[in-house]
């Protein structure tokens, strides 16, 4: 016993020494990376410093400069960051969002988004810069003219470009405004062209030139060609064929080109129908995960052990909370605070439940309705603590650069990051603890408990330690929950309130001490609710589900899959 | 013989307790009511209109703790959702003040209610028509909590949901509710709900002697529903739902149609709840979906449980010392008052299961067999 204990400690230590060793060397690998470019950069600083309090006659050379500048670095690796950092600069000023701070001309990107507050960042090495009013900073200013041509070279270096998702972006930006130069461009990319991906756009992109033509046979070929494509463009384009002057006369002259385009605009219908589906599909899914996360806390502590726990809620709010001061400590490290939080929240949440499990609920065994009463007023305490510590001002948790985003499958249909992580997230949280339940001492324990408490007892199970355990993991695992939740929602002393009702409605429905049910429960609901919303407006989406359950309950007392046995008397 | 603790109001009124406690309401209200109204301002023993219409509000949360005292502690069902009921009572009676507002409303239209003007309807839903006439205001304000309980009740006792799943169903149907009520476009004012009220039976709602009889009016029927409630309770009918509480199967085995007994007294609570609702939204001006909250709802549970369940005037007990401890908390601390409230409940469910008035008992009985 000794040997194996001593085996497993090894084991940990070796995988904690290599997850610090990880961390240490992407860290190290940073700064050696930047430190080397920075050398490279001196030249780059030189040109862009012209930038601050430059006249507009004399900014179309330096983007002239700077757009030769990656050429001029002998190694491919430097020519590639350097181009980055040129493409940015050129992007944020395009986007009026180049501005310099007004005592030592530093170039910075400043994102405004309706806040007070301005998030600055440096525009050649990326820093954040805290700090920065309104007052600090001056725009450096562009006019149309040079707008055009900022846009013509963005797309000429991105066109070309060794990133697939560059060009892809490249072409999707010149898809909105095509002319002549851009098809010359586009055709000359289309040669050089593999990726079938970016194949397929620049095609569209000159099919949607051809509607232009004035032959009626290029255009109708073009309209055919141009079925079932997704892009927005296409969709308004297409469309304006169909479209009557005040005389009632078609825009379109020609009556086989208007069919052809009447075609094509079906398919594409047809096509962002079955899309929009899959989006709802995902938001229920995704609704589902969160309904799932929360409740399966609760489905531990109110489905196995039968104690109702309404400081759940409250709970989940802790572990979110956690999140929050976690990311106050380390700032910097938003992706490692988060993945910190995990176990962290888990933890925090699972002693508070411990506590409130010896403190209360251990006194008021087999009274279910004084046991919901005390927990209550346990949630009430928690809510006011974090009210007094906090503020009852909501608190916002910052995610990660790879959790923001979304994954754009097709122009229809993207799928943000957070939300995807969170159902997976869901359903690695399920699979562990059926795990835990299924095939540990611990899971066995409770299942004995739950079953027949003398019985175990009599097994020599410590019931009493077995209680607290559970209700630690039941309560351990709403902390987690809050974590995911911190990422999708604002941070506040309500959150728990606003969830524990739906906690206790997806346990109820989806059958009580049944974990299984849970999962299907969550998912179930969740893409109702997603179905019905389009409908009915969101909040009667929910009025409806609440009613069905409440319907549903009078049908099937025990849920969906009601537990078998004599557990269940 | 001994004549039987349980029969009409003459074995009630034996009840030294009962006793006890209506002649303390009859004579606070008497001297309230009468201090106001004929004692000088800055007498010592005048009773200010702020504080007969604080004790008026008491008094109807006392009502509709009896109505939760007689489901919970008699019948064993905690309903979690009482709220709703008080909360629809409410807006029952504040949908006749709200017409008797008239053209004095801040957009001057003579029929529709100033929040009806501001979402631009032409004019009255039909679910609002009639609530100028009192009676029939009252008639529904009682009337459909009445009927959401019976419906909810027959549903939910018929197939016997009981214990904690009937108090989280409850818990959701006025989570519902105030989900609805919060909606626009339900005609009930939404967010802000109904307020601005002028007056009511033709009486200026501002005035010291409309504020005096409402109180009046409101410790009067706590009176009565007290001791229409002992009646009900102390009947034959009482005395099956008490069985009910204590061993439903063998009340059942035994020949008795339970779910009709408990549907009958859901209904019965839910209209105490309602009337204490509607006497509620005169004295404080206002009603809004906040009413509907869960929270609320297991407020109301909290005063029985503190005061003592299974006794009437416990409830009313515990109405009356939270709520005022509830004011006193807010006025002075408002930070403390849910540390305080939450851990009432921790305290008193492990503490004093059978609640202060529990407490007092134990004494009695313990010095009589002394």
């Amino acid at each position: 016993m000794p040997a194996n204990r001593n085996n497993t400690l090894n084991k940990f230590w070796l995988l904690a020494f290599l997850l610090f060793m990880l961390t240490v060397s992407t860290y190290v690998d940073d700064v050696f990376a930047s430190d080397n470019v920075g050398n490279k950069l001196n030249e780059l600083e030189k040109i862009t410093s012209q930038l601050p309090q430059i006249n507009l006659d004399s900014l179309g050379a330096v983007i002239v400069r700077l757009e030769a500048f990656p050429a001029t670095l002998a190694s491919k690796k430097d020519a590639e960051k350097a181009s980055k950092i040129v493409l940015n600069i050129f992007e944020e000023l395009l986007a009026g969002k180049l501005y310099y701070l007004k005592d030592d001309n530093t170039l910075v990107s400043v994102e405004t988004d309706g806040h007070a507050e301005l998030s600055v960042r440096e525009i050649l090495s990326t820093k954040p810069l805290a700090n920065i009013k309104k007052q600090d900073i001056e725009k450096v200013r562009t006019n149309n003219k040079l707008r055009k041509v900022l846009r013509e070279t963005i797309a000429g270096m991105t066109l070309f470009s060794s990133d697939a998702a560059l060009r892809k972006k490249a072409v999707n930006n010149l898809m909105n405004n095509l002319d002549e130069n851009n098809i010359q461009m586009l055709t000359k990319a289309r040669e050089r062209e593999t990726k079938p991906g970016v194949l397929q756009n620049i095609d569209t992109a000159l099919f949607l030139w051809q509607l232009e033509s004035a032959e009626p046979e290029t255009r109708k070929q073009a309209a055919n060609a141009l079925s079932g494509t997704l892009e927005p463009v296409v969709r308004n384009r297409l469309s304006k064929f169909l479209l009557q002057n005040s005389e009632g006369d078609f825009l379109e002259p020609d009556k086989g080109v208007r069919l052809a385009a009447e075609k094509s605009l079906e398919r594409i219908e047809a096509k962002r129908k079955f899309y929009n589906f899959i989006e709802t599909m995902f938001f229920g899914l995704s609704l589902g995960s969160v309904l799932l996360l929360i409740a399966i806390g609760l489905s531990i502590t109110f489905g196995v052990m039968g104690v109702i726990n309404m400081a759940h809620g409250e709970l989940i709010m802790l572990g979110a909370y956690t999140t929050y001061v976690l990311q106050q400590l380390m700032p910097n490290n938003i992706g490692a605070s988060i993945l910190l939080a995990i176990p962290v929240a888990f933890l925090v949440s699972g002693l508070a439940g411990v506590l409130i499990e010896r403190g209360v609920i251990q006194f008021l065994k087999g009274r279910p309705l004084e046991t919901l009463l005390a927990t209550f007023g346990i949630s009430l305490v928690l809510q006011q603590a974090v009210r007094s510590i906090f503020s009852p001002l909501n608190r916002q948790v910052k995610s990660p650069e790879w959790m923001s985003g979304a994954l754009d499958i097709n122009p229809v249909l993207a799928i943000t990051y957070n939300r995807l992580y969170v159902v997976v997230f869901s359903l690695l949280v399920f699979a562990v603890l059926l795990l835990i339940m299924k095939r540990t001492v611990l899971g066995l324990y409770v299942r004995a408990v739950s079953q027949n408490r003398d019985m175990a007892k009599a097994m020599g199970i410590r019931g009493e330690w077995v209680d607290a355990m559970t209700f630690g993991l039941g309560s351990g695992i709403a902390g987690v929950a809050g974590v995911a939740l911190s990422q999708l929602t604002n941070v506040g002393p309500n959150l728990g309130q606003a969830y524990i009702i739906d906690s206790f409605m997806v346990v109820v429905f989806g059958g009580v001490g049944n974990l299984w049910g849970t999962l299907v429960g969550g998912f179930t609901l969740g893409v109702a609710n997603k179905f019905l919303e389009p409908a009915v407006g969101a909040v009667l989406a929910k009025i409806i589900v609440l009613i069905f359950i409440i319907l549903f309950i009078q049908k099937r007392p025990s849920g969906l899959f009601p537990q078998k046995g004599r557990a269940a008397e | 013989m001994n004549t039987p603790k349980f029969s009409l109001f003459g074995g009630l009124l034996q009840d030294k307790n009962s006793k006890l406690f209506l002649s303390v309401l009859l004579a606070v209200t008497v001297f309230a009511a009468l201090s106001n109204l004929l004692l000088p301002q800055g007498s010592f023993l005048h009773v200010e209109t702020y504080t007969i219409t604080l004790l008026g509000k008491y008094l109807s949360f006392a009502i509709l703790a009896l109505a939760v005292d007689v489901i919970w502690g008699y019948c064993g069902i905690l309903s979690l959702g009482h709220g709703a009921f008080f909360a629809l009572g409410g807006y029952g009676m504040g949908m006749y003040l709200m017409r008797q507002i008239g053209d004095r409303g801040v957009y001057g239209d003579p029929v529709l209610p100033d929040f009806m003007v501001f979402l631009n309807w032409t004019e009255l839903p039909w679910f609002w028509l009639g609530f100028d006439t009192f009676w029939f205001a009252m008639l529904m304000a009682l009337g459909v909590p009445a009927l959401l309980a019976f419906v909810f009740g027959s549903l939910a006792f018929r197939s016997r949901v009981t214990g904690v799943y009937l108090s989280i169903i409850t818990q959701a149907l006025t989570y519902a509710l105030m989900l609805a009520f919060f909606r626009n476009e339900m005609g009930f004012g939404g967010n802000n709900g109904l307020t601005d009220f002028k007056d009511i039976l033709g009486f200026d709602l501002q005035a010291d002697t409309t504020r005096v009889s409402l109180f009046v009016v409101t410790a009067l029927l706590l009176a009565i529903t007290y001791l229409l409630s002992t009646f009900i309770l102390n009947s034959k009918y009482g005395r099956v739902i008490v069985a009910i509480r204590d061993a439903e199967t063998r009340v059942r085995f035994v020949g008795y149609k339970t779910e009709g007994y408990k549907v009958w007294l859901f209904v019965y609570s839910a209209i105490l709840a309602a009337i204490a609702g509607a006497l509620y939204v005169p004295q404080v001006g206002i009603i809004n979906p906040g009413e509907f909250s869960p929270l609320n709802s297991i407020e109301i549970v909290v005063w029985v449980a503190v005061g003592g369940r299974g006794l009437l005037y416990g409830a009313v007990v515990g109405a009356i010392l939270v709520n005022f401890a509830k004011s006193q908390f807010t006025g002075i601390f408002p930070e403390a008052w849910l540390f305080a409230l939450g851990s009432l409940f921790v305290g008193v469910t492990l503490f004093l299961p059978q609640g202060i008035v529990g407490l007092f008992q134990k004494k009695e009985t313990a010095h009589e067999h002394a």
